[in-house]
């Protein structure tokens, strides 16, 4: 029995979050269309291409004329969620996404699918490790990296039935712990406290969360109380709960299946030093790409794993002023 | 065939569009002449005669969409605006400047009226077109038509080869690309700097209806709009060989007057070529 069963935690694939949302969403909202890029059951899309196949539109392989179809039908009214693998989401997309998409603030919905290490075997490639620097300096996009599938499914929906303009959900392929519930509250540029404490806060987003948690577990046994924040929407980002935990906790750790450079942590680290500096250390990809092999072994060898986050939090607080 | 008296109308409002690309981009400093008088009689027989459009209802719902995916040429889509009565004539001369609606590319978010999409990054504008004619084919069952503008260099672009693919593949008889074959560019002639002939052939293994005419015969870019409108279960392109400067001695068919503005001794010169009195290059301007 793994950690994360023990915890009764399920584990499912965060891209199961958003095709479900979409297949739902479909139902209520006639003016929802799905461009994919030939990865249609890969992003889940499949579940809504097979019950509204006219509302769904395969590209093919050509990534930048898929993002910039979905803008002309924005543009003419309808939802348009566009929806392939991070890198080329991301990569490959990003001028279309920032001149055609948030330039024309359309009503676009980027499903940013396998989402860093999780696509393991598959190596560097196709690992994306670098969307949420790339995507939180665009204008007028919202960024949102949910913790599980639950967490996915209700972003989806946020995204589509609250925001009248670009958003990028990043969620991962393989199975991840379920720590949220249906009736766990979400609101986008709300973060969610998962556990309350006071020495010190680990911040993550993404499946960080639940291994930050377990982190948190460690800690307790250990006599030292650590804050979880799952921050799951990175732009706008939650500054009044980061600049409350500064406060309250005085120390900020961040986890990220992401590079370190110009991502998550430093995200947090805006915020931190404007309102209230406290000492920060940054867990994540440093510098440099992935490479294959499962993903439970990249999250150990990329030090992403709850005990490598336990004892980082123990290093930060000799930092503590 | 035009009437001699239409001939003559749609004439008489090409050079006054003309002019106002010169005054435009003068009074700018900078901007893009070259490209934008190649697409003077098209812009022309589109706001004046083909294009289904209330000047008075931007928003309207019927209307035949515009993308200028070529949008460094707004100056000419800037001024058939104001020409048509979108907005007071007398902004054209704020082009390029601050606080302006008329910024340097077209801006969607700036509002001015018939701007339907922000574009100037190349190779982007037929896309947009793309999902714009599957809306409007697909979900809204309308009648309208959907045209996408793009220059001739501009479709070295990979990305324009994925679109003119895509429209076929989802039967967009809806759409009508025009592409403004001046075969310039701004490091110089399109087929030396990277060859995109022969261009029909390739269009048409595209799955592309081609019509090609001269861009700057009011007669053939009538007819060419009007056969483009009928419905063939095929998208359609029109390939309009036009000269890049047309109309402007100095400025016919020169690379180097892709972006660039005259300079005031050769904007006065071109008022001359196009049969204005001096004085009216400075009328208005604050």
């Amino acid at each position: 029995m793994t950690i994360y069963e023990e915890h009764g935690w399920k584990m499912v694939p965060s891209r199961n979050g958003f095709g479900l949302a979409l297949r739902d969403l479909g139902e209520t909202h006639p003016e929802l269309v799905v461009i994919g890029a030939d990865l249609t059951e890969s992003v889940r899309a499949n579940y809504f291409a097979e019950k509204y196949p006219e509302r769904f539109f395969n590209a093919g392989i050509a990534e930048q004329n898929a993002a910039t179809i979905a803008t002309g039908l924005a543009l003419s009214g309808k939802i348009a969620v566009f929806s392939t693998y991070g890198v080329f989401a991301a990569g490959r997309a990003f001028d279309q996404l920032r001149t055609t998409i948030c330039y024309n603030k359309a009503n676009v919905k980027i499903g940013g699918a396998h989402g860093g290490l999780s696509v393991g075997p598959d190596g560097a490639t196709h690992q994306a490790l670098e969307e949420i620097a790339l995507i939180r300096v665009l204008p007028n996009m919202v960024l949102i990296v949910p913790a599980d599938s639950e967490e996915t499914y209700k972003a989806t929906v946020a995204a589509i039935e609250q925001i009248d303009g670009p958003v990028y959900i990043r969620f991962g392929r393989s199975p991840v712990p379920t720590i949220t519930n249906k009736d766990t509250p979400f609101e986008v540029g709300k973060a969610l406290t998962i556990k309350d404490g006071s020495d010190l806060t680990i911040a993550a987003c993404g499946s960080c969360v639940a291994e930050s948690f377990l982190a948190a577990e460690i800690l307790d046994k250990k006599g030292i109380s650590a804050r979880i924040l799952d921050i799951h929407t990175i732009k706008p980002i939650d500054k009044t709960a980061i600049e409350l935990a500064a406060r309250e906790t005085g120390a900020i750790l961040t986890v990220e299946e992401h590079q370190v450079y110009a991502g998550f942590g430093s995200a947090v680290a805006e915020v931190v030093v404007q309102t209230c500096p406290v000492p920060m250390h940054f867990i994540g990809i440093n510098d440099r790409f992935g490479e294959s092999g499962s993903p439970r072994e990249l999250t150990k060898f990329f030090k992403l794993d709850y005990e490598n986050i336990a004892l980082q939090a123990i290093k930060l607080l000799e930092r503590k002023f | 065939m035009l009437t001699d008296i239409d001939r003559a109308k749609y004439k008489e409002i090409a050079c006054r569009i003309r002019f106002d690309v010169i005054k435009m981009t003068y009074h700018a400093g900078s901007g893009h002449p070259g490209g934008s008088l190649s697409l003077v009689e098209l812009l022309t027989m589109l706001y004046f005669k083909h294009l289904v459009h209330k000047p008075i209802d931007p928003n309207w719902s019927g209307r035949d969409r515009l993308v200028l995916s070529k949008g460094h040429a707004c100056p000419a889509l800037y001024a058939v605006l104001a020409e048509s009565g979108y907005y007071p004539r007398e902004e054209m001369w704020t082009l390029r400047k601050f606080g302006s609606r008329l910024q340097g590319h077209p801006a969607k978010d700036k509002g001015l009226p018939g701007i339907e999409v922000s574009t100037g990054s190349l190779g982007q504008g037929l896309s947009i077109a793309i999902g714009m004619a599957i809306s409007a084919k697909m979900f809204e069952h309308r009648d309208n038509r959907i045209f996408a503008i793009l220059g001739d260099g501009e479709i070295q672009e990979g990305q324009v080869w994925e679109a003119f693919m895509s429209a076929s593949h989802f039967k967009l008889d809806n759409l009508i690309a025009i592409i403004d074959n001046n075969n310039l560019q701004i490091d110089g002639y399109v087929d030396k700097v990277m060859c995109i002939y022969p261009l029909k052939e390739k269009l048409q293994a595209f799955g592309w209806r081609t019509i090609t005419c001269n861009g700057h015969s009011l007669d053939e870019v009538d007819k060419a709009l009007e056969i483009a409108r009928e419905k063939t279960g095929k998208p359609t392109v029109i390939i309009m060989k036009t000269v890049k400067g047309k109309g402007i001695s100095f400025m016919t068919n020169k690379a180097e007057w892709h972006g660039k503005a005259p300079s005031r001794e050769q904007a006065l010169i071109a008022v001359t070529d196009l049969g204005y009195p001096e004085n009216v290059l400075d009328k208005d301007i604050n």
